[in-house]
C-alpha cells in the first residue's frame, strides 16, 4: 500500500491530555464528609462522650455508692451534685452514658445483622422464602415493640442485656425492607450476571457481591439506629418498663430523677437529659453527614 | 378492587391468629401474677391458703395446660369475651370496657396526630425541597435535627411546662387555666358544643402538639428527600419544556409522584406512633391505652395484656390496609390483583 | 409587545430573512467543586425555517447543553452568555413567564429517554392535552381532538383508546411517539430532537425516523437533530454541525462534510463508521479520549489525538475558517493538509502502532478452537 499521506503523522501524545486527577471514593467520601462541620462537630462529640463513658471511671474519684449526703448542690467535689440517696451524680452518668451507649451498639449490630440478613435473602431469592419473610415481617410490624420490650425486661428484672436483645429483636423491620428493595432492583444488574457465570454460589453472590453494594445504606442505616436504640431504651425506662437495678442507664436515671422536676433539684433531670440529647444529636450529625458524603447525587453546585 | 381488600381481609385474620399465639406465649413468660399473693397466703394462713390459692387459680383460668388456655381464651377473644383481671387482691374487673374506654381516648389523639402529621409534613417538604438551601430549609432541617435528637418524652414534658407557664400567663390576667396538662376529665366533655370543643382542643392540643412533633419531622425529611428525587427526574424536564407554570410542575406533576414514598413510611410509622401515644399520655397523666400498659404489665394481668396487644395490632392491620390502597390511587402501576 | 405575541403563536415565519434561529457566541459555563466546567464555547450557527441540522458529537462535546440552554431548562447555576435570536426576540435573558411561552408553543423539545420522559402517575392523554391547554384557551374537549388527532399524525393505532391509557402500557418505540406528538401539538416552528433514537432498538429507531421525515416533509417547522450516530443523519439532515470539547469544530451541508471533511476530527469520525467495503478489517478508532472541560489544554482542543497536529496548533485555538466554498467551515489551522490526505489512512497509522501487540503469537497453541 503507498503512502500517499504527504502530511507528516505524529503519533497522539496522551501526556498532553490535560485532565483533572481521579480520587479514589473512600478518599471523595472522607473529604466530602469532612468538610461537613456539622458532621464533624457530631463525630467529635461522639468521640468525646464514648471516651467520657467507658475511660472516665478511671478518673473520677467517686463510685455510684450512696457514700454522700444527698441534694449537695454542683461543686469542684462534685461538679454534677448528688442525688437523693447521697450518689454523686457525675459517677451515675458516667455509668448510665455507659450501659446505654452499650445497649445502643447491641441494637444497632442485631438490627444490621438480622436486617440485612433477611432483607438480601428475601430479595434475592425470591419466590417462597420471600413470602415466608415478608409475613414475619407483618407479623413483628403488628405486635407493639415497646410491649414485647417491656415484658421481657420485667421477667429478666431489668437486665441491660436483655433489653438490648429485644429491642433489636422488635426493631430490625424497617431495615429488612429497605435492603429487600435494594437488592431487588441490584439482582437484575450485570455484575450478578457475571457472577453466576463464574460459577459463584448463591450465598456467595448475596453476602460478597450484592451486600457491598448496599453499604451506603447499611452505614447510615446502623448509625442511625444507634440514637434510635438510646431514645427508645430512654422512653422504655422512663415509663418503667425498661432498665432496672442493679444495672443503669440514662433512661433508668430520668426516671429516678423526673420525681425532681418541679423542686429546685430540678438541674439533676435536666442534666442527664442533656447527656441523652447529646449523643442523640452527635450520632445524627455523623450519621446525615455520612449520608451526604455517600450520596453521589447530593452535589451542591455553588451558587 | 374488593378481590384485593378481601384477599388482605385473610391473610390478616391468619396474622393475627399467629399473633395471638405469640402474645399469648410471651404473657406466660411474664410469670405468674398469682404466685405473689400466693406466697404472701401461704404466710398469714399456712393450713387453709391452699384451697384459696386453687380457687384463685381455677377463677383466673390459669389452671389448665398451656394449650387448653390458649383455647379458651381465643374462643372467648372473638366471641366478645375478653376475661377479666386475676389478681386476687381486687375484685375482678372487665378487660373488655377498660380496654374500650382507653382506647377511645388513645385513638383519637393518635389519628388526629398521625394526619396532621402527614398533611403538613407533606407540604412543608415538597417547599424545602423546592426552595433548597433557603433560609426555610435551613430553619426546618435545623427543626428536624432537634426533633430527632430529643426524647418523645422530654419534648412532652417541655410541652407540658410551656403549658403550665401559659396557664399561669391566662391566670395572671384574670382568665381560666385553659390547656389541662395533668389527666383526661374522667366525666369527659360536659355543655355546649362550642364549650366541649373549647374543652376538646384544651385537653387534645399539647398531647397532639407533642405526638406530632417527631412524626411531623420525619415526614417533612422523608418528603424533601423524595421531593429532590423527583425534581430531578427526566419527565419533570419534559413537563418543563412544554411551557406550563412551574407552581403547576411541582404541585401537579412532581407532588404526587413524591408522595408515594411517603405512605409506605407512614404506613410503617403507625407502630410507633402507638408507643408515642403511651409515653405522651404518661407524662400528661391520661388514662389511655399506656397507663393501662404500664399498670397492668406490672401487674402480670395476662388478659389486659392480651387484649391491648391485640387491639393494637387490629388498628396496625387496618392503618397498613388504608395505606396499600392509598398506595394503588396514587400511583398506576402498582395493580391490585 | 403585540409582535412577540404573534411570535410565539404556532407555525408562523417569525423573521422576513427566514431564519428560525440565530445564534452568536453562545457560552455555557458551570461551577463545581473541580473548577468551572465550560460545557459550551462561542457556538454561532443560523437555523433556517424548514431546514434539518444534524449536532454530531460525542458525549460531554455540548450538543445537549446548548440546546438546554436555548431553552432555558439548565439549572440555575448555570452561566449562559450570548445571543440566541429567535425570531426577533432574545431568548438569552428573557424572564421567566416570557421564556414559558415560547417552551413547548415556539420551540418543542424531544428528549433522548423515552422510558423515563413521561409522568408515570398521568395518562398519556392528559399529559398531551396538557401541553395544548398550557398555550391555547381552549376547553377539555377541543384539547382531546387535537390529542387525538396529534396521535394520529404520529401514527399511533386506535388513538381514542391509547390516550387514555398510562405511559407504563407503552412500548418504547410508542413513547417516544408520543413525545414527538407533545412536540408538535402546538405547531412550534423550531423542534429540537435530542438523541431521539439512542435509547431505542434499531428496527424502532428506522420507524421513530420515518416520523420525523414525515415532519420535516410535512410542516414549516425547523428541526435542531442532536446525535452521535451518524448514520442517522444522512438519512434527514441537510446540514450539519460537528462539535468537539464545547465547540464547532465543523459545520456544512451534509454532502459536503461527509465527503470532503476539512477537520481531523470530522475525519476520524467518518472512518471509524464500519462500512460494506472494510468488512474484514479492523475498525479505526480516534485513541485518546476528550478533554477535560475544567481545564483545557492551551491551542486547540483536539491535538492531543490529532495525527496531523503540529507545534501551532498547540499553542492557539484554531478559528472557525471557511474552506473551500461559503458556509462550508472548518476549525483547523491546517485544512489544506486535511484536503491533501487520504482520509482513511489519516487515523490507520496511528491505530496500527500497537496492533502488533494485541495479534496473538502464532508459535504457541491456542487454549480454545471453536470449529
Amino acid at each position: 500500500m503507498t503512502d500517499t499521506i504527504r502530511a507528516k503523522v505524529t503519533p497522539p501524545t496522551t501526556d498532553r491530555e490535560f485532565t483533572v486527577e481521579a480520587r479514589s471514593r473512600g478518599r471523595v467520601v472522607f473529604s466530602r464528609f469532612a468538610r461537613n462541620r456539622t458532621a464533624l462537630i457530631g463525630s467529635i462529640t461522639l468521640i468525646i462522650l464514648v471516651l467520657f463513658a467507658f475511660l472516665g471511671g478511671l478518673f473520677w474519684h467517686a463510685g455510684i455508692n450512696p457514700d454522700y449526703k444527698s441534694f449537695e448542690p454542683p461543686s469542684a467535689q462534685h461538679p454534677f451534685g448528688t442525688d437523693q440517696l447521697g450518689r454523686d451524680m457525675l459517677a451515675l452518668i458516667i455509668k448510665g452514658t455507659q450501659f446505654s451507649l452499650l445497649i445502643a451498639i447491641v441494637v444497632a449490630l442485631m438490627v444490621t445483622v438480622i436486617g440485612v440478613t433477611l432483607g438480601a435473602i428475601a430479595g434475592y431469592v425470591g419466590g417462597a422464602v420471600d413470602s415466608l419473610i415478608n409475613r414475619l415481617v407483618e407479623l413483628m410490624l403488628i405486635l407493639p415493640a415497646i410491649v414485647i420490650v417491656g415484658v421481657m425486661a420485667i421477667r429478666f428484672e431489668g437486665s441491660w442485656i436483655m433489653v438490648a436483645v429485644f429491642l433489636g429483636l422488635t426493631t430490625w423491620m424497617t431495615l429488612t425492607r429497605v435492603i429487600r428493595g435494594m437488592v431487588l432492583s441490584l439482582r437484575e444488574k450485570e455484575f450478578v450476571e457475571a457472577a453466576k457465570a463464574l460459577g459463584a454460589s448463591t450465598m456467595r453472590i448475596i453476602f460478597k457481591h450484592i451486600v457491598p453494594n448496599c453499604a451506603d445504606v447499611i452505614i447510615v442505616s446502623a448509625t442511625l439506629l444507634i440514637a434510635q436504640a438510646v431514645l427508645f431504651e430512654a422512653a422504655l425506662s422512663f415509663i418503667g418498663l425498661g432498665v432496672r437495678p442493679p444495672d443503669t442507664s440514662l433512661g433508668l436515671l430520668i426516671n429516678e430523677t423526673q420525681s425532681y422536676l418541679p423542686t429546685a433539684n430540678a438541674w439533676l433531670f435536666w442534666i442527664t437529659l442533656l447527656f441523652i440529647v447529646l449523643i442523640s444529636l452527635s450520632v445524627n450529625f455523623m450519621g446525615d453527614g455520612l449520608r451526604d458524603a455517600l450520596d453521589p447525587r447530593a452535589n451542591r453546585v455553588r451558587a | 378492587m374488593a378481590r384485593y381488600v378481601l384477599r388482605r381481609l385473610l391473610v390478616s385474620v391468619v396474622l393475627l391468629l399467629v399473633a395471638s399465639f405469640v402474645c399469648f406465649l410471651l404473657v406466660q413468660a411474664l410469670g405468674d401474677p398469682i404466685a405473689e399473693w400466693a406466697a404472701g397466703q401461704r404466710q398469714r394462713n399456712p393450713n387453709g391458703a391452699d384451697a384459696a390459692i386453687a380457687a384463685a387459680y381455677q377463677r383466673a383460668g390459669l389452671d389448665t395446660p398451656l394449650l387448653t388456655r390458649y383455647w379458651t381464651w381465643l374462643t372467648g377473644f372473638v366471641t366478645g369475651d375478653w376475661g377479666t383481671t386475676v389478681n386476687p387482691g381486687q375484685t375482678p374487673q372487665e378487660v373488655q370496657p377498660k380496654i374500650m374506654h382507653s382506647l377511645w381516648i388513645t385513638i383519637r389523639l393518635v389519628l388526629t396526630a398521625e394526619l396532621l402529621a402527614i398533611a403538613l409534613g407533606a407540604v412543608v417538604g415538597v417547599i424545602s425541597a423546592v426552595k433548597r438551601y433557603s433560609w426555610f430549609d435551613y430553619v426546618l432541617t435545623a427543626f428536624t435535627f432537634l426533633m430527632f435528637a430529643l426524647p418523645l418524652f422530654c419534648i412532652a414534658v417541655l410541652l407540658k411546662i410551656g403549658g403550665i407557664q401559659f396557664n399561669n400567663v391566662l391566670q395572671a390576667n384574670g382568665m381560666d387555666r385553659w390547656l389541662v396538662t395533668a389527666g383526661y376529665p374522667p366525666g369527659g366533655f360536659t355543655g355546649s358544643f362550642g364549650n366541649q370543643v373549647y374543652q376538646y382542643i384544651g385537653v387534645y392540643l399539647l398531647p397532639t402538639l407533642c405526638l406530632m412533633a417527631i412524626s411531623f419531622a420525619l415526614y417533612s425529611r422523608y418528603e424533601r428527600a423524595s421531593m429532590l428525587d423527583v425534581l430531578g427526574a427526566d419527565y419533570i424536564r419534559t413537563a418543563h419544556a412544554k411551557g406550563i407554570s412551574s407552581k403547576r410542575v411541582i404541585w401537579k406533576h412532581a407532588f404526587r409522584n413524591a408522595l408515594i414514598p411517603l405512605v409506605t413510611v407512614g404506613s410503617l410509622s403507625i407502630g410507633s406512633a402507638f408507643a408515642g401515644a403511651i409515653i405522651t399520655e404518661t407524662v400528661f397523666g391520661w388514662q389511655g391505652m399506656g397507663y393501662i400498659l404500664v399498670q397492668n404489665v406490672n401487674r402480670k394481668e395476662p388478659y389486659m395484656i392480651l387484649a391491648f396487644m391485640m387491639v393494637t395490632a387490629v388498628f396496625i392491620i387496618l392503618f397498613n390496609l388504608i395505606a396499600d390502597i392509598a398506595y394503588t390511587l396514587l400511583d398506576p402501576r402498582i395493580r391490585l390483583d | 409587545m403585540a409582535a412577540e405575541a404573534e411570535l410565539f403563536s404556532s407555525g408562523e415565519q417569525p423573521s422576513a430573512s427566514g431564519l428560525a434561529l440565530s445564534v452568536r457566541d453562545l457560552s455555557v459555563e458551570f461551577p463545581t467543586e473541580d473548577g468551572t466546567v465550560r460545557a459550551v464555547r462561542d457556538i454561532s450557527f443560523d437555523l433556517h425555517a424548514g431546514e434539518v441540522l444534524a449536532v454530531v458529537g460525542e458525549s460531554g462535546s455540548g450538543k445537549s447543553v446548548s440546546s438546554l440552554a436555548l431553552m432555558g431548562l439548565l439549572p440555575k447555576t448555570a452561566k449562559i452568555t450570548g445571543s440566541v435570536k429567535f425570531g426577533d426576540a432574545e431568548l438569552i435573558g428573557m424572564p421567566e413567564k416570557q421564556l414559558r411561552k415560547v417552551r413547548g408553543n415556539g420551540i418543542a423539545m424531544i428528549f433522548q429517554d423515552p422510558m423515563t420522559s413521561l409522568n408515570p402517575v398521568y395518562t398519556v392523554g392528559w399529559q398531551l392535552a396538557e401541553a395544548y391547554q398550557a398555550h391555547h384557551k381552549v376547553n377539555r374537549k377541543q384539547a382531546w381532538t387535537r390529542v387525538l388527532e396529534v396521535l394520529e399524525t404520529v401514527g399511533i393505532p386506535q388513538p381514542d383508546r391509547r390516550a387514555k391509557q398510562y405511559p407504563f402500557e407503552f412500548s418504547g418505540g410508542m413513547r417516544q411517539r408520543v413525545m414527538i406528538a407533545m412536540a408538535v401539538i402546538n405547531d412550534p416552528t423550531i423542534i429540537i430532537a435530542d438523541e431521539p433514537t439512542t435509547a431505542l432498538d434499531v428496527t424502532v429507531q428506522a420507524q421513530v425516523l420515518d416520523t420525523l421525515r414525515q415532519l420535516r416533509d410535512e410542516t414549516s417547522a425547523a428541526i435542531i437533530l442532536i446525535t452521535h450516530d451518524l448514520g442517522v443523519v444522512t438519512g434527514i439532515a441537510d446540514r450539519v454541525q460537528v462539535m468537539y470539547a464545547g465547540t464547532m469544530v465543523e459545520t456544512g451541508t451534509v454532502h459536503t462534510v461527509f465527503t470532503r471533511a476539512r477537520m481531523p476530527y470530522t475525519v476520524g469520525l467518518l472512518s471509524s463508521i464500519p462500512r460494506a467495503d472494510t468488512v474484514g478489517t479492523r475498525l479505526t478508532p480516534i485513541k485518546g479520549a476528550p478533554p477535560s472541560l475544567i481545564k483545557m489544554p492551551p491551542g486547540c482542543p483536539f491535538s492531543p489525538r490529532c495525527p496531523l497536529t503540529r507545534a501551532d496548533c498547540q499553542s492557539a485555538e484554531p478559528g472557525l475558517v471557511t474552506v473551500d466554498e461559503i458556509d462550508h467551515r472548518a476549525r483547523c489551522w491546517h485544512w489544506d493538509e486535511v484536503a491533501a490526505a487520504d482520509p482513511r489512512l489519516l487515523f490507520a497509522a496511528a491505530a496500527a502502532t500497537d496492533i502488533d501487540d494485541v495479534l496473538p503469537d502464532p508459535e504457541v497453541d491456542p487454549e480454545l478452537v471453536i470449529e
